[in-house]
């Protein structure tokens, strides 16, 4: 039975007389049939969070209950899509509305005409469990999209074939206590329920970005989670895309969420381009584009990380890991914050509701290496990009965030005022999972790891302790040792840490470069330190040829990282015999 | 519905009214209410029920009372007539003629809220703007599609730039040049004649569409300016094919005007007593600027905000800042030392400068160019700070060179006439000429290939030699 508006007030609508309203059940408001979705009952009102643009809308138009909750569809077809907040697809939007979004308008998340070639992997007669694998559909050039048995489903399969289908045709049917279940490739599940696992492992594999800073310093483990801050132009945005770009994840799930419309485009037309390091593939075979920009409405932005992240769950059931970007989580508070105040709830800091904190860690707690229903492990990476007001972190989005998240990369603003890019400032970033991964470096890149990068930090820590000195006494006053470390630092500041996204070599480092990167700078500062307790002064020890070959190498290509070590190390080396010539020269 | 009045007004406020028992009152319907002295003012429904419907008056209150003013329902949201015999033309913050000529009168009515772009829709902006200023074209190159805002303080020469801009503005396609749509929010009456006489002197008054709110004129109007305004731009835009540039100024005064009806409306205030939507209103504005892959024309838009006592960090600015793509920001010290316009390139950025520089767009030596530029820049404005504490004596003559140059940088490369209209060419090479200022071994970020081609170093040597 359809009920009646009775109030509207922006976002929030209220309606009367439909049967039995129940919570988070989506409606159609009005006739343009404009989607909502209910958030409180009092009574027999029904309080329903719109969607869409409200303008013109009348007390007295329609509200019809659709009887299920907001949900995303699941299936082939998802990669490479471009979704709004409530996974409606914005191509075949644009087909239908043209230029601008306008209200009213729907379309099917997935084509449901085109036929996947589908893959049966068991037989008849198999025993299944939920979360099993029933075949495959090779979907992109990149990912293999696993069809399974929905959770809550399990039992013998009585029919199953191999065969071109649409998302609609079935595929098995499975027989439980003589109740048979028709399996199709696509499946709904409501958004802001989690999709169950068996069990949480520790994450102990890092995530490998190729930007030096962060797998270096900062690691973030598969299944783990980090976070972003940073005031504007410190070059947030330009981090998550690089990560979106070369993250060794199998899926990337990027959320924009209230941000720049033209960063959307951005992805759009830059992805498809974009090759991946190890497979030579466009970049968009394994991408998802959530788009609800900040001009469009704040309840879709609500909505918007939690069809990601269901998406994000989905793939990670087939045994995937999968990193998800949200940029930005602040936009995504401030919609919760827009909607709190239209539902007239009591505010808690600075106008956010009371329950910000826990919506925050709920979210980060989606995130995890996970022991799957069928017994394999997939896991699901969350970095969340926040932006602080005047890029002041005391504020209650970024405090609460801190506290869900085990990485931290600080986003600088002098930094990217001098250039320094990615702008993550050495000094007050985390990461927690170091020693978790230490295992994982030792195992895979070389034994010594560990501690060269714990030298490296050291030696970043020193050089703040010592300018703080110089700023009082002035650089000709301190030691020569002391100078030799601001000149390491310095190295490995601008040669190391320094690395630039728009630059065809440099935009992605692997990680056996950027040990014998680091490798190279631990020998300069092993030989010049004992050259200068031999004596020499820092100035002498200014060998331009070196010094420009360890800055040139960011720019070296794979193929060749090796060769150029070893010519590098070997002119390191030749630095101690030329000492006495050099020192008797000044 | 439509024509139908209503005397059942029940709670008036400074600006709001509520009136019991309207029937099929639309969400953000407009409406007319008649006062008993015969004064019509304009309204918006804020909220509508079965009992009350609150409505927004965007005019003075006086003299509203509950026996005898009359509320009408007009039938429709704020919709607005185009058509192109808008341009020439100045507009209130109805859309009312402000200069004496006959209201737009045309079957084509547009929604003044918009719709949002479909992010499919959208084009990368990629096309170079010559602004004719060279610490702009130079170091902080503008694109057709972009929104980038110049952030000023109270009391510098924003307005100057601004028409100076607006004068200068041109591409190297050969398609139509720019229309220009000018909003000011706010602004008192001196500042309003300065624009119109200028663009009247430079020419561009004759491409120009103006909407003008005054400082004394309602602040709700204030509200619906910038809207009107983007929506004749997305009419020339979209339905016509031209680039539009769109000035609004002062933001500042727009923001103000959201605090103080997000007030009266007892809405629990943000930071600073800002509404907590800020952030989505003004994307609402900023974000109608951009390029869309099937339609020819593009908005690109250049917001003016003065930034209170010159904090970057105050929410007006730093919202704009999360939302645009760049700021140019306005140099107080610069200013104090006679310098125009007084950019600070350091603190200055345009996001979608790499889109629309190089080959085929200015010039090849652009991006390493101004990268250079930007370096040295820097260097000698920290040798500068330093010279402060440790005197002139304790630099050495690199650095000296480093000093002369962020001193020629602003007098000469950033510096110019009111009049002076920079091809970026001559951009380019002036910054060339500067670099030749120091020693070609300090020059780091300039490929070999483009020195041997633009530097001005050898030309220096022979004559040396």
């Amino acid at each position: 039975m359809s009920g009646k508006i009775t109030r509207i007030s922006g976002a929030v609508i209220s309606a009367e007389g439909l049967e039995d309203p129940k919570m988070n059940n989506i409606v159609n408001v009005g006739e343009k049939k404009l989607i909502g979705e209910i958030v409180k009952i009092i009574g027999d009102q029904a309080i329903i969070q719109v969607y869409e643009e409200v303008s013109g809308l009348r007390v007295g138009e329609p509200v019809e209950d659709t009887g299920s909750r907001l949900s995303v569809e699941l299936g082939p077809g998802l990669i490479g899509s471009i979704f709004d907040g409530i996974q409606r697809p914005l191509d075949k939007l644009l087909q239908k509305s043209g230029d601008f979004i306008q209200s009213g308008i729907n379309a099917e998340p997935l084509d449901r005409k085109k036929k996947w070639h589908f893959l049966a992997k068991v037989k008849q007669g198999a025993q299944l469990e939920e979360g099993q694998e029933i075949g495959e559909v090779q979907e992109t050039s990149l990912v293999k999209h696993k069809i399974l048995v929905p959770p809550g489903i399990s039992g013998k399969v009585l029919n199953v074939k191999s065969g071109d289908f649409t998302l609609d045709d079935t595929i098995a049917v499975v027989e439980n206590n003589g109740k048979k279940t028709e399996i199709k490739m696509v499946q709904k599940w409501p958004v802001r329920q989690a999709r169950p696992v068996k069990e949480k492992l520790p994450p102990v594999i890092p995530l490998i970005t190729g930007q030096r800073v962060i797998d270096t310093f900062f690691p973030v483990a598969k299944g783990g989670t980090a976070s972003i801050p940073g005031p504007f132009g410190s070059g947030k945005t330009v981090v998550s895309h690089q990560l979106a770009r070369w993250s060794d994840a199998d899926i990337i799930v990027y959320v924009g969420a209230g941000e720049r419309g033209n960063e959307m485009t951005e992805i759009l037309t830059s992805f498809p381009d974009l090759k991946d390091p190890k497979t030579g593939e466009p970049l968009m075979d394994r991408t998802i584009l959530i788009a609800n920009t900040s001009n469009m409405p704040v309840t879709g932005r609500e909505a918007s990380i939690y069809t990601g992240v269901t998406i994000a769950e989905y793939f990670r059931d087939m045994g995937y890991s999968v990193a998800l970007m949200a940029d930005s989580t602040s936009r995504w508070a401030e919609a919760l914050r827009e909607i709190s105040q239209r539902l007239e709830e009591m505010p808690g800091e600075e106008g956010y509701p009371a329950y910000l904190s826990k919506r925050i860690s709920e979210f980060y707690e989606m995130a995890g290496r996970c022991r799957l229903l069928n017994g394999k492990i997939g896991s699901i990476t969350l970095i969340g990009a926040v932006s602080p007001p005047g890029g002041d972190i005391s504020e209650p989005v970024s405090q609460n965030t801190l506290r869900a998240t085990r990485v931290f990369w600080a986003l600088d603003a002098s930094l990217a005022n001098s250039r320094h890019f990615p702008a993550i400032n050495w000094l007050n970033s985390y990461s927690l999972y170091l020693e978790q991964l230490d295992g994982w470096y030792r195992e895979n890149i070389a034994d010594d790891w560990p501690g060269l990068r714990d030298g490296m930090i050291a030696l970043l820590q020193r050089e703040a302790e010592i300018n703080e000195i110089v700023q009082l006494v002035g650089y000709d006053a301190i030691s020569e040792k002391d100078k030799l470390v601001l000149d390491i630092a310095k190295a490995i500041r601008e040669a190391f840490l320094q690395q630039n996204a728009f630059d065809e070599v440099d935009t992605f480092s692997s990680i056996k470069k950027q040990y014998l990167m680091l490798k190279a700078i631990q020998r300069l500062n092993d030989v010049e330190s004992s050259l200068v307790e031999g004596g020499a002064t820092v100035e002498q020890l200014q060998s331009t040829d070196v010094k420009q070959r360890l800055f040139r190498f960011k720019f070296v290509k794979e193929e060749e990282v090796e060769s150029y070590s070893k010519e590098l190390m070997k002119l390191i080396d030749g630095l101690s015999k030329s000492k006495p010539k050099e020192g008797a020269r000044t | 519905m439509k024509g139908v009045s209503y005397k059942t007004v029940g709670q008036v406020t400074n600006i709001l009214l509520f009136v019991e028992g309207i029937e099929n009152a639309s969400y953000n319907e407009l409406v007319e209410i008649s006062v008993q002295d015969g004064r019509t003012i304009n309204g918006q429904i804020l909220s509508t029920s079965k009992n009350v419907s609150v409505i927004q008056v965007f005019g003075e209150t006086y003299g509203i009372d509950s026996q005898n003013t009359k509320v009408t329902l007009s039938g429709t949201t704020a919709k607005m007539s185009v058509g192109m015999d808008m341009v020439g033309r100045v507009f209130d913050g109805l859309g009312r003629p402000r200069d004496g000529g006959a209201p737009i009168v045309s079957e084509k009515k547009m929604d003044i809220n918009g719709s949002p772009i479909n992010p499919y829709a959208r084009e990368e902006p990629s096309e170079f703007i010559q602004t004719g200023i060279s610490a702009i074209d130079g170091m902080n190159t503008l694109v057709r599609g972009q929104k980038l805002p110049i952030f000023s303080g109270s009391g510098m020469q924003h307005n100057k730039l601004v028409a100076q801009i607006v004068g200068q503005a041109t591409t190297r396609s050969k398609d139509k040049d720019f229309y220009v749509v000018f909003c000011g929010m706010g602004i008192n009456s001196e500042e309003a004649n300065f624009f119109m006489e200028e663009f009247k002197r430079n020419g561009s008054m004759k491409n120009t569409v103006a909407f003008i709110n005054l400082s004394s004129e309602p602040s709700m109007e204030r509200l619906m300016l910038p809207r009107l305004a983007l929506t004749a731009a997305e009419y020339l835009a979209y339905e016509k094919d031209f680039h539009v540039m769109v000035i609004l100024t002062d933001m500042t005064n727009y923001c103000e005007a959201l605090r103080e009806i997000s007030a009266a409306r007892l809405e629990v205030p943000g930071r600073r007593g800002y509404p907590g939507y800020m952030y989505t209103d003004l994307a609402s504005i900023y974000e109608r600027a951009g390029k869309l892959k099937e339609k020819k024309g593009s908005i690109t838009q250049v917001p003016v905000l003065t930034m209170p006592v010159d904090d970057i960090t105050h929410p007006i600015p730093d919202l704009t800042g999360y939302i645009t793509e760049g700021q140019i920001v306005l140099s107080r010290s610069m200013d104090k030392s006679g310098i125009y316009p007084n950019i600070d390139v350091l603190l200055s950025l345009s996001r979608l400068m790499n889109q629309g520089i190089g080959k085929n767009k200015t010039r090849e030596d652009h991006k390493q160019l101004s990268d250079q530029l930007y370096a040295a820049y820097a260097k000698g404005k920290e040798l500068r700070s330093l010279m402060k504490i440790v005197g002139e004596e304790a630099l050495s003559d690199t650095d000296k060179r480093y000093l002369s140059f962020a001193d020629a940088f602003e007098k000469r490369f950033i510096n110019q006439d009111y009049s002076d209209n920079r091809k970026v060419e001559e951009t380019l090479d002036i910054g060339w000429e500067l670099l030749s200022m120091l020693d070609i071994s300090e020059i780091e970020r300039i490929k070999e290939d483009m020195i041997k081609k633009y530097g001005k170093w050898k030309q220096k040597q022979q004559q040396a030699s």
